[in-house]
């Protein structure tokens, strides 16, 4: 039965590309690891780790290989073999991992997104190891801020190391139009409306929208959700705690829809960058979107932080980080979990996390990360990061993924009919039908 | 795409192949059999095993990655059929199946009479009708959608032709004529429209080039003793070319349905679910649940109501053609 099961998931996985899995094979498609020794020259030990992510594009893979590279210095003896899938956000990499953990053949480690979503589902499905004793031996409880390690952690166990840090509550503005109009980035909803409304009569978009993806309505709404509630009550509401018809998630959709009518009107056939682009070009004035777009503005657009582009956090979360974390962890099914460990201690290193962040684009999580590595948005993005409490965003595998798909779904349909009541109601049975703890 | 359009039509030809009820064990026979083993067998599991498999998992509660058999009943078909998002979806296979099919059938068969003509460079025109199905419908996608964004392309030109009301192509969510049943709104919704030019701009020259075939199948003697008898342009159209189209139609119209009702990266690369789901599919619907949001069993109950479309439209045509094998 698991042997058919990881067989059949991996041939939906591939999408009829063969790949069969739950024999002890290899999975789909190696990508070109760095260094590694080739199968033939593999010691009789058979020391051989598999890195399994969904880093293919330029800047991750670089990043990969970098860590990867640091790893070797330590270990000359291992053969690692990057087995990074592309495709799909991730989704595609997803499916073919849940492939081989259930055929028993988990990779030596893989990326998953920290918070409730699939970490947290491996976790419940017992196919992950505690790493309460490495992270004593290490010192990482000192390392990291608590409310990071407390995302990764169930009944006191801690299950994974994470190695970059992004932020989900950015509002990115342009400075030149905010400074032509006197205008300073809004703290609240209402200054947010004050300012939307003068750069309207000015003939410029207030806030540009992209939702090709259909993920990103979904990201302004956790932000707006967060700035409405406070980071206390969003944070119980999104760990199961809290009633999601209660008075404040209906003021954050009707605030929401609000927002609506100041962004321009061709969000669904725009990605982020677009969006991201109308700002740097001046055709609008704010975007919100993580900070992953703070590289599409510095390497695809060449724009100077603080000058090309400005950014705050988000109305009303000034003092919260909303955090999107890669973090790494300890398959319970491998044969032998030294390689994996050993990986897993340069990876949550000083050096390790040193050499990966500034490449990939993110920065490093550790209390002790060299800041001095990092340019000015990241530099203010580590200060909140170390001093603000951080919350989990729905999406980005903050949230169980079934109950994620449908707040996408029912966001499909809301940004359309500006229903606030059916809206809240169908994210509401959401919750219901896919525990959020 | 188009691999599975071949395996399709394979199908539909092996399966009249074992007619003869006289059952004698040649050389030939074994060998027939050597031959076709690895590919029944591989059919067997990746396709058939496999369908099984997704009907057992559709009746399951293994709705995370937590794998959970326990049987669940109709729960998860119930749950889908209720959705907005499905309902939406078969509205919109609907309408896009029986449009997509009219249009490829109508301009296929257009371009196959004018290129039937007897002209100069008939091959070149060939080439050039039939050229957009070498491209994928990713690639399909992306290149329309540009095209037909209501920032730039084709609104561009119209902006200067002094049109002041310039069309929002699929980002539309006007559906016409707006009859609502239940939660959704029967009718053509437009911005599907705009999917349907770009679907029809690649497969209409698959029509072409089989219709083309078919014309050169009908013997001019009968085109000509009808003319000598007084038939003009139109009655020869209607009453001899058409009739003799009839299984050259039937092929196309179930190669374009098979492509149709599992269209997928076209609607992935141009449009997406699109606003209140316009331009959503079963097949989009059927990958987000899955791999999006983890649920298997009710991605596997979207994928057996697919499937049973599919056998709705592929059936008969099976049933007819083993028909005729008899006939024979």
């Amino acid at each position: 039965m698991k042997k058919k099961l990881g067989l059949s998931l991996a041939a939906v996985a591939t999408l009829g590309s063969i790949a069969l899995t739950g024999c002890g094979s290899q999975s789909a498609t190696p990508a070109p690891s760095s260094g590694g020794t080739p199968a033939a020259n593999q010691s009789a030990s058979g020391q051989q780790l598999q890195i399994f992510s969904w880093w293919t594009g330029v800047a991750s893979s670089k990043a990969l290989n970098a860590l990867i590279g640091v790893y070797k210095q330590q270990y000359p003896n291992v053969s690692v073999i990057n087995e990074a899938v592309a495709g799909g956000a991730g989704s595609n990499a997803k499916a073919v991992l849940a492939s081989r953990m259930e055929a028993g053949n988990p990779p030596g480690t893989f990326q998953v997104h920290g918070g409730n979503g699939s970490l947290l589902s491996w976790i419940q499905a017992g196919d992950m190891k505690p790493l309460n004793s490495l992270y004593t031996k290490e010192g990482w409880y000192q390392d990291f801020p608590q409310s990071l390690l407390n995302m990764l952690t169930v009944n006191g166990k801690i299950y994974a190391v994470p190695v970059d840090m992004q932020r989900a509550n950015v509002l990115w503005y342009n400075p030149a139009i905010f400074h032509k109009y006197n205008l300073t980035p809004p703290t609240t909803f209402s200054q947010f409306f004050a300012d939307a409304k003068v750069l309207k009569s000015h003939g410029i978009t207030p806030l540009a929208l992209a939702n090709h993806g259909n993920w990103e309505a979904t990201l302004l709404w956790s932000d707006v959700l967060l700035g409405t509630l406070g980071e206390t009550q969003y944070n119980q509401l999104l760990s199961g705690k809290g009633s999601w018809t209660s008075p404040g998630v209906v003021s954050a959709a009707q605030t929401f829809s609000k927002m609506m009518a100041y962004t321009n009107s061709d969000y669904s056939a725009l990605h982020w960058q677009q969006a991201d682009q109308m700002v740097a070009q001046g055709q609008a004035a704010m975007n919100v979107q993580g900070d992953w777009a703070q590289g599409y503005f510095t390497t695809d657009l060449h724009l100077t932080p603080g000058t090309g582009f400005g950014w705050a956090p988000t109305p009303g979360t000034q003092g919260v980080f909303a955090a999107v974390t890669d973090v790494f962890g300890l398959p319970s099914k491998l044969k032998s979990d030294t390689l994996t460990l050993n990986f897993l201690k340069v990876l949550g290193s000083e050096k390790g996390q040193d050499v990966f962040n500034p490449l990939k684009g993110t920065f490093s999580p550790r209390l002790d990360a060299n800041t001095s590595l990092y340019d000015a948005y990241s530099r203010s993005a580590m200060a909140s990061f170390k001093k603000d409490p951080l919350a989990l965003i729905i999406g980005q595998g903050g949230a169980n993924p079934g109950f994620t798909n449908q707040v996408n779904n029912a966001m499909e349909i809301f940004v359309t009919n500006h229903n606030v009541n059916q809206f809240v109601s169908a994210v509401n049975s959401a919750a219901q039908a896919n525990p959020l703890n | 795409m188009k691999g599975s359009m071949v395996e399709i039509s394979d199908d539909v030809a092996g399966s009249s192949s074992f007619r003869r009820k006289r059952f004698r064990i040649s050389r030939d026979r074994i060998s027939a059999l050597a031959t076709l083993a690895p590919s029944i067998i591989l059919l067997g599991i990746f396709v058939y095993g496999f369908i099984v498999w997704t009907v057992y998992v559709s009746f399951t509660n293994w709705n995370s990655f937590i794998p959970n058999f326990s049987f669940a009943g109709l729960k998860n078909y119930l749950f889908v059929f209720e959705t907005f998002r499905f309902q939406s979806d078969l509205r919109n296979i609907v309408v896009f199946t029986i449009l997509f099919i009219i249009a490829c059938i109508v301009i296929g068969l257009f371009l196959a009479m004018l290129i039937d003509q007897k002209i100069k460079a008939e091959s070149l025109f060939r080439s050039i009708f039939i050229f957009p199905m070498a491209v994928s419908f990713v690639v399909t996608g992306v290149i329309w959608s540009w095209i037909l964004n209501p920032q730039t392309g084709v609104n561009l030109i119209l902006k200067a032709m002094g049109f002041k009301h310039l069309p929002s192509w699929f980002l539309s969510t006007t559906i016409i004529p707006n009859i609502t049943v239940g939660q959704i709104q029967l009718g053509i919704p437009l911005a599907l429209l705009a999917v349907l030019i770009a679907a029809v701009w690649e497969m209409s020259g698959f029509a072409m080039a089989v219709y083309l075939a078919g014309l050169r199948g009908i013997s001019d003697d009968i085109k000509e003793a009808a003319r000598i008898d007084g038939a003009g342009s139109w009655r020869i159209f209607w009453s001899i070319i058409l009739p003799q189209l009839k299984a050259t139609t039937t092929t196309v119209v179930i190669i374009l349905t098979a492509a149709s009702l599992k269209i997928f990266g076209l609607i992935y690369a141009m449009t997406g679910p699109g606003q209140e789901f316009v331009t959503d599919m079963p097949s989009m619907d059927m990958f987000q649940t899955t791999f999006q949001g983890n649920e298997f069993a009710q991605g596997a109950a979207i994928s057996v109501v697919l499937l049973i479309i599919m056998a709705a439209f592929i059936v008969p045509y099976l049933i007819s053609t083993l028909k005729q094998g008899e006939d024979e």
